[in-house]
């Protein structure tokens, strides 16, 4: 069989899922070595999936060879196989850093490898769904994974804050689901390559866009809608801390920007695109001021995500009505900080659960001494910074330049002024960590070393937020494939 | 108005209702049901709305079915949640500390 037809679509959402059943069947804690084995050969389709991309264009897949209505329709183009990209290169990582870390930590390890596989099968079904009421399936199966994951350790704090997670992403997702429910009662299909040429603004298609959008803002986490991340995010298990903060909240950011670029374009309103940068600016500010305050480390890394969701959702007022030369480059900018965030945000959480595990505590206060005996795990925390802070050469750096680029050009100097503003505030976040952990050993205290695992895959991750930068336009290139 | 409308109309009516239940409830179980009733809400006005001079269209009906499917995993799991967290804290509701997270004091080190 000739490699060209070789079809990775379904196989993308196949795999995870045959792997997440095996491990489930094998019993509690097992299923590690299939897991990684699985994400490896994931990673192998994705690659070959973009290299079919860049020579023959946007791939199509009819399961069951039904096709739509009655079937169900696959299809990658840039922007999908980017995300798939971003989910394969951070889930590896991930995967091998869960089965040190549980190891040596085994609380809510019992059905973390079945669940992460249900997760990254979910992604990658959401991120290949050509219609809406599919994609609603798949939101549904990754929130459901996700809370799980948030659940598994069993403590007080975690079921809590997993209870609170389940209820605004199930709020979410109903939203969402009206608003598939109205976009059918008026045109009779849900399917995001016929709709793209029907809508109109009509008060109902208004009102369902949205529901959609408000939806996937919550589930996104944008200010004020935030609530439940930090608890969720910063009290799960480590492992899945990673998976929450770099992969499940792109994917309904991810919606939102397929959703506003494209089936809605024609509704798409400035003025509504100024309040979704103003709420991205609000919480790049508020989030960004809330880690300076935080006690806990893991607290501070799942408010800088609250922060760093603000800048994806510039993108909206730097892209709608404005040039088509700035709009493609802001738009561009926001996909590249979704995956810049991805792999510098598991980097970070992966660093700051093996200095905590090394320290005995997650209190910031208390990381003394963790500088000269884990260097690595901080070095990655502090290339991480680095990229989230949006320094050259790395990832964030691109990130920030091409909306930058975007915010001159389009004479809005204010969000220039948010990007730089909150650069320097993730700075003082970062350095507020380097500096306690470069603090002598605490009296009392004493730093062990973790499984060397643990630090080099947070190394390899934060590597890989730099390398970014460097390979920018090469993801643009295939950005452009079917946009 | 025609029977179909007539069915979206109570759908976006059961909604609202539901998305109020969901905030405004305090009790978990009350939350989980008003969650319930929001997801029939949609259900109805996506097989009410859909209808075509009184014919019901299939496609909906099966999106119906699906969105069921999911609702009771849904509703499963967040009982379960809902079950652990009576056990833990003796009251099946949201507690209000973590809502505002700035970690706890009180609680315990480590991860």
């Amino acid at each position: 069989m000739a490699i060209e037809s070789v079809a990775p679509l379904p196989w993308l959402v196949l795999l995870p899922l045959a792997w997440a059943t095996l491990s489930f069947l094998l019993g509690p804690s097992r299923g590690a070595g299939i897991a990684i084995v699985g994400l490896l050969l994931q990673a192998g389709l994705v690659l070959l999936l973009a290299w079919q991309l860049t020579t023959m264009g946007t791939q199509h897949h009819a399961v069951g060879g039904w096709g739509a209505p009655l079937g169900i329709d696959l299809v990658a183009d840039g922007l999908s196989v980017v995300m798939l990209l971003m989910t394969a290169a951070v889930a590896l990582p991930v995967a091998i850093y869960a089965r040190a870390w549980f190891v040596a930590k085994p609380a809510g390890a019992a059905w973390f490898w079945p669940l992460s596989g249900f997760l990254v099968a979910a992604l990658n079904g959401l991120f290949l769904s050509a219609d809406l009421f599919n994609i609603y399936v798949t939101l549904e199966l990754l929130g459901l994974a996700a809370v799980g994951l948030t659940a598994a350790t069993g403590e007080r704090r975690a079921v809590a804050a997993a209870m609170r997670y389940l209820l605004a992403t199930l709020l979410g997702s109903g939203a969402y689901l009206m608003g598939v429910a109205l976009v059918y009662g008026t045109y009779g299909s849900v399917s995001l390559a016929v709709l793209g040429g029907l809508v109109e603004s009509l008060p109902v298609v208004m009102l369902a866009a949205g529901l959609m959008v408000a939806g996937m803002l919550l589930k996104t986490a944008l200010f004020p809608l935030h609530f439940w991340l930090p608890p969720a995010h910063g009290g799960a298990a480590t492992p899945v801390s990673a998976l929450l903060s770099a992969l499940v909240i792109k994917a309904s950011f991810y919606l939102a920007l397929r959703l506003w670029f494209g089936v809605f374009e024609p509704l798409a309103a400035v003025s509504a695109a100024q309040v979704l940068g103003a709420l991205g600016a609000a919480a790049v500010f508020w989030g960004s001021v809330q880690a300076l305050l935080q006690a806990r480390l893991k607290m501070l890394v799942a408010y800088s995500t609250v922060a760093q969701v603000g800048y994806l959702f510039l993108v909206f007022p730097l892209a709608t009505g404005t040039p088509a030369e700035a709009a493609a480059g802001a738009w561009q900018g926001g996909v590249l900080q979704a995956v810049a965030h991805a792999l510098a945000k598991a980097a970070m959480f992966a660093a700051a659960g093996a200095m905590i595990l090394g320290a005995g505590s997650d209190r910031i206060d208390r990381l003394g001494g963790v500088g000269a005996r884990l260097p690595l795990a901080l070095f990655a925390f502090g290339l991480a910074g680095i990229v989230l802070m949006g320094l050259p050469p790395t990832g964030g750096f691109a990130t920030k330049w091409l909306l930058l680029m975007a915010a001159l050009e389009t004479g809005q100097w204010w969000w220039a002024a948010v990007l730089v503003g909150g650069g320097l505030l993730a700075a003082a976040y970062v350095f507020r960590v380097l500096l306690a952990a470069f603090a002598p050993v605490p009296e009392q205290g004493r730093v062990t070393g973790v499984a060397r695992s643990l630090e080099w895959t947070a190394f390899a991750l934060a590597t890989a937020g730099v390398l970014l930068g460097l390979f920018a336009a090469h993801v643009v290139t295939l950005l452009d494939v079917g946009a | 108005m025609s029977l179909g409308l007539f069915y979206a109309l109570v759908g976006g009516g059961l909604f609202a209702l539901g998305l109020a239940g969901l905030i405004l409830q305090p009790r978990l179980l009350g939350k989980i049901l008003a969650f319930n009733i929001l997801g029939s809400g949609a259900f109805l006005v996506l097989v009410g709305l859909a209808q075509r001079g009184g014919t019901p269209d299939p496609v909906p009906q099966a999106m119906v079915l699906t969105g069921i499917v999911v609702a009771v995993a849904a509703t499963a799991l967040a009982l379960a949640l809902t079950r652990r967290l009576a056990d833990l804290s003796g009251a099946a509701v949201l507690p209000e500390d973590d809502a505002r997270a700035p970690a706890n004091p009180r609680g315990p080190d480590g991860d």
